[in-house]
């Protein structure tokens, strides 16, 4: 029994639909639920999972779309009503939180002369439209939409600049402004270390770090990930570098991207080797000797960024690497139960740049890695849905974010993708980044909890043993609190490593004695 | 380069959030000082209209908008005069005849205008009778709209070269603005009716209404209408469908120089008597006002402020100050609204007059907040009169330094509808209005609310788009 409402201009933002849908779905007698706004993107999902209907037709992205299948006809109207009142509890609440209902920039402006950041995190086709307002009145930006086409990238950062202004973004995920993480970021303390960072895992990894290694940040600007490229010429990182520069609370200064375009690494490492204060570059798969060229400190990991940083700042040795005796007894535990035709590392990641980090190393030591966002593009999984030998994933990418919550927020396809994994008798290690900090699930380890404990125990069912590997990015200062975050992972029989990059050390040791 | 990053890094973060709303709340659990707005997409699904809208936020704009609202912030109206329309209006020919709203020929025009047009063609004796009349107004009579002239005219708005016209000027700009005198409610020229006692009436109001406040006023001097209508607002009017209060405290400035004039008592009386029993003679003062107001932003290059609204029972139209001397017109819309005993919305004719222009410079039904007596027309509660007000500062630019609104803290009237912000929020400016009968010459038939077809503001954005220096 299939029922769509259409209520005709109610516009609600992707993530309260989200949420709703979701609980909708766990009501009784329910197949299935839909809660969205009538994108062409969310029409064509509907159309795809048999929810057909001419009216579809006329609802534009302002009208509001409740598809319910239900198991019997008393159940649609009973859901319906249950989804009526969840929407209106919202309602109800966002009315009572503010005396009057703020709908524009320019008009929160006006209430509130004195901002002077934005967050902007509107679908994509409208971002440029917000922002453009937004630096009009000289406000500093952080843009965290996608789906921002480059020549409106370019058209925002030129004008920015021109301005003098921070825009951060498009797809910013990570920023830390004063203290103060923006979207995506960690509880990281005040410090000399400035970081000018265009992946947003790979900021929060480093700035992590950071923390751990008893230093901490003056600022965490973020640039989203094509600042770097050709056309943006990394305008930017540019303004960034110029800023930390002349900051007086910044000590040291860390760039982090992935490799840039040829003409722009040059722009950015002049620029750099020209600045008064010690830089620490890290082009995640980058050549290191190009970077030490222009007598700049490279760094090969995200660990080895935050470390060298802090060795500049604090004037101390630092390091995350276990003892090799201790790297080999967990080996030796891991492994001893395996069975012979266990082989294949297997890695789910919600962070992108996590996720690189991860191939880079272990193609290094093994060859061929797949991924549906591969090195190298021989590498490309025929069906991102179905892994092949050596696979790592990066499931924050578009194709499973289409009409959902990041992974980083939602575990769901995460927690289903283990399963399956878990079906794989030549598995031998899963490997996965737990991010927490603001923006972040609030309680990520624990929403993987019963399905790592389920996955094992296929393997045991068949006489094998999987190896869960993990590590936490972010800090003790975080909501989510990283050592609770460890014992509750340690508790299901994860091995917990202190970075992405020592995790990916022990896999490659463990697969290492597999061969 | 960086100075206003550096400058950042030394304040005290405050925040704008846009979007998702979880963002807003992890600031607000660390202190974080933060805004969330409640973002809705354009409404508008029209892909020329959203690449124009993201044309057109550039400094230039802005600018151009605060210079505009600048203007309309320093305009000054005083009453200054009455005069004869060809004697003090530049360009009216004998053979001119001027209506409310954007330019209309006659075979358009409405029935309340075609009889308001019959009757000034009859009062200026231009035609022995009415078929004579007709003949000449399908052929001979040039149609402007008042706007054209610097007047403005409520309902059919028709403004002949023998009427007597109230003369106002912006002190701060120097300009001048034009209104025929209110006749009264019932059977009246503006609203088509064009009777003997039409004419009767137009005669009187030429021949002994006119001089004596002409004469009175000299006496007196000028009247600052800016006091008056910020005084009247205080008092329970908003200026466009409510003038009780404008209209007694015109009476109260003027009467003691009404009664120095050289004319007889009962001459005197009659005029007293003629202002006291009409509580729309303010209108009539009002609307030159708010004119005199928004004409000096006419043709401020770049600026998305709208400088006109403004209907003809045919068209309803909008001019911008950013494209001076275009109009974008649309069918004009029905009026929501009570409607007097023995009328229904059958009887009613589309949106007319030139009144509208008291809502473009932030009074009227921007004001309704104002004037809770008035809700009664649309059925509402005095909250809805406040709601109308609240919704108009989110597609206006600033607050007026003069019109206040006491129920809303002495907060200043909404002032300077910015066309982007129409189109964005997709609500339209809301305007108080009398509802005429569409046949001519039966007079008002009720009044309520009415807003503008959102199509006048989407051509204007796209012109201004196409027209604007990038």
């Amino acid at each position: 029994m299939d029922k769509i409402i259409i209520r005709k201009n109610t516009y609600y933002d992707s993530v309260s639909l989200m949420t709703i849908s979701e609980k909708a779905k766990l009501l009784s007698n329910v197949t299935d639920v839909v809660v969205s706004m009538g994108t062409e993107t969310n029409k064509e999902l509907l159309r795809d999972i048999n929810f057909n209907d001419e009216r579809l037709n006329d609802v534009g992205p302002n009208d509001l779309i409740i598809a319910i299948r239900t198991e019997d006809e008393k159940s649609i109207e009973e859901t319906s009503k249950k989804i009526e009142n969840m929407l209106t509890e919202k309602e109800i609440k966002s009315e009572a939180g503010e005396d009057i209902k703020v709908t524009s920039i320019q008009y929160a402006i006006k209430q509130n002369p004195d901002s002077n950041l934005v967050i902007i995190s509107v679908p994509g086709e409208y971002a440029y439209l917000e922002t453009k307002k937004a630096l009009v009145a000289g406000k500093h930006v952080t843009l965290f939409s996608d789906n921002v086409t480059i020549d409106e990238e370019n058209d925002l950062k030129e004008y920015a600049v021109s301005k003098g202004l921070l825009m951060m973004g498009p797809d910013c995920g990570t920023a830390i402004i004063n203290n103060v993480p923006l979207a995506f970021a960690n509880a990281i303390p005040r410090g000399p270390i400035g970081i000018v960072g265009a992946s947003g895992t790979g900021s929060q990894e480093v700035s992590s770090l950071i923390a751990r290694a008893g230093s901490g940040i003056s600022q965490l600007i973020g640039t989203g990930g094509r600042d770097l490229s050709e056309k943006i010429g990394g305008k930017m990182m540019l303004l960034g570098i110029e800023a930390l520069e002349n900051d007086p609370d910044t000590k040291i200064i860390v760039l982090i991207s992935k490799p840039p375009a040829a003409s722009v690494m040059e722009k950015i490492l002049v620029r750099a080797s020209k600045c008064s204060k010690p830089v620490v570059v890290h082009f995640i798969g980058g050549d290191k000797s190009v970077v030490e060229k222009y007598k700049l400190t490279a760094a090969k990991s995200l660990e080895e960024t935050a470390v060298k940083a802090v060795e500049f700042a604090e004037q101390k040795k630092v390091s995350f690497t276990i003892d090799e005796s201790e790297l080999e007894k967990i080996a030796n535990s891991e492994t001893s139960r395996m069975s012979k035709n266990q082989k294949y590392i297997r890695g789910l990641y919600s962070g992108g740049t996590l996720c690189d980090e991860s191939m880079l190393f272990l193609q290094k030591s093994f060859g061929r890695i797949f991924s549906n966002t591969p090195l190298d593009k021989n590498c490309k999984l025929n069906d991102n849905r179905v892994s092949e030998k050596d696979t790592i994933i990066d499931l924050g990418d578009d194709e499973f974010t289409k009409g959902k919550a990041h992974p980083m927020i939602d575990p769901s396809y995460r927690r289903l993708r283990l399963m399956i994994e878990s079906k794989d008798t030549e598995v031998s290690i899963v490997l996965l980044d737990i991010v927490i900090g603001y923006g972040s699930h609030p309680d990520p380890a624990g929403s993987m909890l019963e399905t790592v404990v389920t996955a094992k125990k296929e393997f045991e069912k068949r006489g094998q043993y999987l190896s869960v590997i993990a590590s936490v990015c972010g800090t003790e200062a975080d909501p989510q609190v990283l050592s609770k975050q460890e014992a509750k992972l340690r508790e299901a029989g994860v091995v917990c490593m202190p970075s992405n990059f020592q995790a990916v050390m022990l896999a490659e040791k463990i697969k290492g004695m597999l061969l | 380069m960086s100075k206003n990053v550096i400058d950042l890094f030394s304040q005290e973060l405050s925040v704008i959030n846009v979007g998702i709303e979880s963002f807003h709340k992890d600031l607000i659990s660390q202190n974080v000082h933060s805004l969330h707005v409640y973002w809705k997409p354009p409404a508008t699904n029209n892909k020329d209209v959203i690449s124009a809208l993201k044309s057109l936020y550039t400094d230039d704009v802005e600018e151009a908008n605060r210079k505009v609202v600048e203007i309309i912030s320093n305009g000054h109206p005083k009453l200054i005069g009455l005069g004869i329309a060809k004697d003090v209006i530049p360009g009216l020919t004998e053979k001119t005849i001027l209506h409310a709203g954007p330019p209309v020929t006659w075979d358009r025009m409405c029935g309340p205008m075609r009889g308001a047009v019959l009757g000034g063609i009859l009062y200026e004796g231009l035609a022995k009778d009415v078929n004579d009349a007709e003949k000449l107004a399908s052929s001979k009579i040039d149609f402007h709209p008042c706007h054209h002239f610097h007047a403005v005219g409520p309902m059919a708005g028709i403004l002949t070269p023998s009427m007597p016209v109230w003369i106002v000027k912006n002190e701060t700009y120097g300009n001048l603005a034009y209104a025929t005198m209110n006749e009264g409610l019932g059977k009246v020229l503006r609203f088509g009716a064009f009777g003997p006692e039409v004419i009767v009436r137009l005669n009187w109001m030429q021949d002994e209404l006119y001089p004596i406040l002409k004469q009175s006023l000299e006496l007196k001097g000028s009247i600052d209408l800016r006091v008056l209508i910020a005084q009247a607002l205080q008092m329970g009017d908003e200026c466009h469908n409510r003038n009780k209060a404008l209209t007694s405290l015109f009476y109260r400035e003027l009467a003691p120089a009404i009664v120095k004039t050289d004319f007889s008592n009962e001459q005197k009386a009659k005029v007293l008597e003629f202002i006291n029993s009409n509580d729309h003679f303010g209108l009539n003062l009002s609307m030159p006002a708010a004119k005199s107001i928004m004409e000096p932003t006419e043709g401020i290059d770049n600026s998305t402020i709208v400088s006109t609204m403004a209907r003809n029972g045919t068209d309803f139209g909008i001019r911008v100050a950013g494209l001076k001397g275009q109009w974008f017109t649309a069918a004009s819309p029905k009026v929501k609204g009570l409607y007097f005993p023995g009328y229904s919305e059958n009887d009613a004719a589309l949106d007319l007059g030139d009144s509208v222009i008291t809502e473009t410079s932030g009074i009227g039904g921007f004001a309704m907040a104002a004037a809770p007596a008035i809700v009664g027309f649309v059925g509402g509660k005095p909250s809805d009169a406040i709601n109308y007000t609240e919704k108009m500062y989110h597609i206006t630019m600033v607050e007026s330094r003069f019109f206040q609104i006491p129920a809303l803290g002495f907060r200043g009237t909404p002032t300077g509808i910015d066309v982007r912000k129409v189109i964005e929020t997709g609500i339209l400016p809301i305007i108080n209005t009398g509802i005429a009968h569409k046949d001519a010459g039966v007079g008002q038939v009720g009044a309520g609310l009415v807003s503008p077809p959102m199509e006048c503001f989407e051509k204007a954005l796209v012109s201004l788009s196409k027209e604007c220096k990038m």
